[in-house]
């Protein structure tokens, strides 16, 4: 599934998607960074609270395939223009980390 | 024929938020040259921690990478505090990150480990109060 395929099915808002049509598979949930480079597989979905600039990197070097913001974080115009300019994409959510789990684990 | 291609990078210790700059023109540079992405991301990883552990432990230092035909040599040097005991540091979880490192999801104790479990071989030299020396080889062939 696309990543834009996902957005859409979860109802996930597009915060930064220059890579929409990027195939995702699976998931990682957490905050750790080190834990996400540790644990999570390449193109998968990583759902996270944390939201400042170094998670586009953590997701860039890890090939990520893209990073869903849950439980109404915001992204600021920093993060979301580095996101762009290194073609990581970042969707967002209301849902609890859980609740997004949970929504895109019926999918992917 | 033996010709290595080598890239040199200084790491600035002041500013997490430009973290990483380093790791992220080496991953470029690698897909330039077309290497497996699996190669790479190996790369990518275990450079960007020891980067980091270079910012938030040592206060910036040196990167160089070397691309050899069967072999990628990842050097970081810093002059920083040094590490005290390297089998403490290795553990899964130990940290010596500040609160403010942490709070930006850093610090979990995880990056010595994954700089070893992405790397074919890691070697340290450190010396308190001089700095650490660490090599990383990611193997090109099996
Ligand atoms: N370049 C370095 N210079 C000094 N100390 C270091 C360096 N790299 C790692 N360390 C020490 O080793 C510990 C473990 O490192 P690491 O596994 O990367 O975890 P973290 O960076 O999350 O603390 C650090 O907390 C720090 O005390
Ligand atoms: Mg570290």
């Amino acid at each position: 599934m696309t990543v834009n395929e996902l957005a859409a099915k979860c109802s996930l808002n597009p915060v930064a998607v220059p890579d929409g049509e990027k195939e995702v598979e699976g998931g990682y949930a957490g905050d750790l960074l080190s834990w996400v480079m540790g644990r999570a597989r390449e193109n998968c979905a990583w759902i996270t609270i944390m939201s400042n600039i170094n998670i586009v990197a953590v997701a860039s070097l890890a090939d990520i395939g893209c990073i869903i913001l849950a439980e109404g974080v915001t992204a600021d115009e920093n993060v979301i223009a580095t996101a762009n300019e290194k073609g990581v994409n970042i969707l967002s959510t209301q849902m609890t980390a859980y609740e997004t789990a949970v929504a895109i684990g019926k999918l992917i | 024929m033996n010709e290595s291609l080598t890239f040199h990078f200084d790491v600035d210790g002041t500013d997490f938020t430009s973290a990483g700059q380093a790791s992220a023109n080496v991953k470029r540079s690698l897909r330039q040259l077309g290497l497996a992405p699996d190669i790479i991301r190996q790369v990518s990883i275990a450079m960007y921690e020891g980067e980091i552990n270079m910012v938030i432990h040592a206060g910036g230092g040196e990167a160089d990478v070397t691309v050899f035909e069967d072999k990628i040599e990842i050097v970081l040097k810093d002059h920083g505090p040094g590490i005290k005991d390297i089998d403490l540091a290795m553990q899964e979880g130990y940290s010596t990150a500040t609160d403010t490192v942490r709070s930006l999801g850093f610090g979990a104790g995880m990056g010595l480990p994954n700089m070893k479990r992405y790397t074919d071989e890691m070697h340290i030299e450190t010396e308190v109060g001089k700095g650490t020396t660490i090599k990383m080889y990611v193997n090109l062939t099996d």
